[in-house]
């Protein structure tokens, strides 16, 4: 860390970055702008929240620009145990919602393939051939990133988080935390509860030694309670989707979800989310649904297609078709409960063994099933990812119980989050438009 | 010739028209290979029925295929899945699983006891599975596509041919008709092989039977052969499998008439 990082910190980040974007999101809110490409006549306006959301991952990423040298960083997994890195004041970059980010973007095809021309294969999860692609060409849609002083992977949503981090921990020669997190199969047992116990414990010294600081264990409950509170904020706001219309759809959650997964643990976080539930309640009191005229209601299975998010909202929008719940957005809402603030690193433990990717597929079955009834839905999309196996294992056998418990259409859509090549939008395109006519039928 | 409404089946391989009588039986067809200008094409489908019968701006038409949306007379469009099942339970007078193998696609689509689809599954982006595969291979063995089923039949053992892949398939070929291979069991194999990609996607959405064929590949007799072979069920094709698209899209038009 030095003076002149810091200072370059303070000046870009604090004293002008932070001032330019709350005025840029003041100046949206006082007076909002519809985009001329927004289809208001089968989408409601955007919400106002948008202005705020902008706000904080732009922060985000100035912040990221700036914090080499000023701050340690850290590029953690999307489902790893960040409170612990957070008290230690570590910068945490997420490349997983960084590789989203360029998903958005369209700069995966470009970035994916720096990584391809290293010899990295294109079975590869796109989200780790747009990070390895950025690191090595050094290019990013946000400007720059920090590098690392320290890795943290958890692998209770891949096993690819293994070799991708090792991949990092040898490229910018620094050291590797990895939480292994035992397979749910169905039950959870204490032992293994205990294992990632330990394996937190005896991680924080490596964590300390990169912060150059000591872990404060106050601080810790406190992040732990930001966590929590941010966590039911999100969970309520996925719930609000009971109601018809639905004042928010999916599409809207994917992009309003990043806060609470790169920034779990910031008390501006729990702000943003309370402020967005606030809008969804007035909205829901003036009748106001996502979509228009929302005659159907769909559920979405697996991770968005980040670069067609818009096709789909307005495709479906056309017909009155709101997909209302997710899998996805669901599965950062639903660990709140184990969050506590009593014993925080066995409830750490707890929380970070217990996602949806971690668990058999009885449990997201289970999940599903629960949605159709609660959201009382028409139908379901599962979107077979490319890249995420754990996530796309058992959609056939799912959609085909589905489709037979609840008499509801379920399409297959084969597809990848982040990589267009494997996308093939005239064959989408039929299927969609036969899935509608079903549901209409 | 009475004409109460017509259906045209923009295909990535072939257009076809049919029109319907009140009755909604096919009282008239004209099909031809799909040209780059597809819209141009479909004004010349009008005008050659139009010379026929007078004037059709009251006669609702309705488009189906990749190409529906080209269709600019078209009151409506559907998508093809729909419009196959409609035709061929009209044909057929069952519901049970139904699959199409197009050109460029196939599907296999579960419809109910009155018609309704209840399921369908469609091949990945990719042509395995699909005429494409057919076409590719006939031509590297220089087969006219109309005679391969007959040819293929004629086998009297059969070659495995690998790959699903129709670009790795054609190599397959090179090297067996290099290694001295005889045509014939080399065809069977390729019959079985896309045969195989579709009865996976039959036991995707899980068979109920009667097995319905349609589409222009189901023409060719050894696939009509090998499908009952894969699936153990006997299979029911309609007098007219690759017009079935334009069929149904003729009598959704129908019920716009009324």
């Amino acid at each position: 860390m030095t003076i002149i990082n810091s200072l370059k910190y303070y000046w870009n980040v604090k004293l002008t970055g932070q001032p330019f974007l709350a005025w840029q999101r003041r100046q949206a809110e006082s007076h909002p702008k519809i985009s001329a490409r927004w289809r208001s006549d089968i989408l409601s306006p955007p919400l106002k929240i948008a202005a705020r959301t902008r706000e904080l991952i732009s922060r985000h990423y100035l912040e990221g620009r700036y914090a080499a040298g000023h701050r340690p960083v850290a590029w953690v997994t999307s489902g790893a145990p960040v409170e612990i890195l957070q008290a230690l004041g570590f910068y945490i970059l997420y490349p997983e919602n960084h590789g989203a980010l360029c998903g958005v973007r369209g700069a995966v095809v470009e970035l994916s393939g720096a990584a391809e021309n290293a010899g990295y294969s294109t079975d590869i999860c796109s989200y780790a051939r747009t990070d390895i692609g950025s690191v090595l060409s050094g290019k990013t849609p946000v400007g720059r990133l920090p590098p690392p002083d320290l890795l943290l992977a958890c692998t209770n949503i891949c096993q690819t988080v293994l070799h991708w981090y090792r991949v990092l921990a040898r490229h910018f020669q620094v050291p590797l935390i990895l939480i292994d997190t035992p397979f749910v199969y169905s039950k959870l047992a204490e032992h293994s509860l205990e294992y990632v116990k330990i394996q937190l414990e005896n991680s924080i010294p490596a964590a300390e030694r990169a912060a150059g600081r000591k872990l404060d264990y106050r601080r810790l409950k406190e992040i732990v309670q930001l966590s929590k509170d941010a966590t039911e904020l999100w969970q309520e706001i996925i719930n609000r989707g009971h109601q018809r219309p639905a004042p928010l759809s999916v599409f809207d959650q994917f992009i309003h979800m990043a806060p609470i997964v790169e920034m779990r643990g910031q008390k501006a976080t729990v702000d943003f989310y309370a402020a967005l539930l606030k809008e969804l309640d007035e909205n829901i009191a003036n009748g106001i649904g996502a979509v228009r005229n929302e005659r159907k209601r769909l559920l979405w299975d697996n991770l968005p297609i980040w670069y067609r998010l818009r096709y789909f909202a307005e495709y479906l929008g056309e017909h009155g078709i709101c997909v209302v719940a997710s899998t996805y957005t669901n599965a950062w809402g639903e660990l709140a409960p184990f969050m506590n603030t009593q014993k925080p690193l066995a409830a750490i433990a707890r929380t970070y063994i217990s996602p949806i990717l971690n668990q058999g597929t009885g449990y997201k079955l289970a999940t599903m099933q629960r949605m159709v009834t609660e959201f009382q839905l028409d139908g379901i999309i599962l979107h077979s990812d490319r890249s995420c196996k754990p996530y796309s294992i058992g959609q056939i056998e799912q959609r085909n119980r589905l489709i037979q418990e609840f008499d509801i259409p379920a399409l297959l859509l084969e597809a990848d989050h982040d990589d267009p090549r494997a996308y093939a939008e005239a064959q989408v395109a039929s299927r969609l438009a036969a899935f509608v006519e079903m549901l209409d039928d | 010739m009475e004409i109460a409404a017509l259906g045209i089946d923009v295909g990535s391989t072939t257009v076809k028209m049919v029109a319907v009588n009140r009755a909604g039986a096919l009282v008239w067809d004209y099909l031809e290979p799909v040209a780059p200008r597809v819209s141009r094409q479909v004004d010349d489908f009008l005008a050659k029925l139009g010379a026929k019968i007078g004037s059709l701006a009251e006669i609702p038409l309705v488009a189906t295929g990749y190409g529906r949306n080209l269709v600019q007379q078209a009151r409506q469009s559907k998508t093809e899945i729909s419009c196959h099942a409609h035709g061929v339970f009209q044909e057929l007078g069952h519901g049970g699983t139904l699959i199409d193998i197009g050109g460029q696609d196939s599907k296999v689509i579960v419809i109910g006891a009155r018609g309704r689809i209840l399921d369908f599954a469609m091949n990945d982006k990719c042509a395995a599975g699909t005429g494409r595969f057919l076409e590719n291979s006939a031509a590297r063995m220089q087969i006219p596509v109309a005679e391969m089923g007959a040819v293929a039949l004629t086998a009297t053992e059969e070659f495995t041919i690998t790959s699903t892949c129709t670009v790795f398939a054609e190599s397959e070929i090179i090297s067996l008709l290099a290694q001295g291979v005889a045509v014939e069991p080399i065809l069977m194999g390729l019959h079985r092989a896309l045969v195989k990609r579709v009865a996976a996607m039959v036991r995707s959405v899980g068979l109920v039977p009667p097995l319905l064929l349609s589409g222009g590949v189901v023409k060719n007799p050894a696939i009509r052969k090998v499908i009952a072979d894969e699936t153990g069920e006997e299979v029911f094709v309609p007098t007219h499998p690759q017009l079935m698209g334009a069929l149904g899209a003729a009598l959704f038009a129908l019920k716009l008439a009324d």
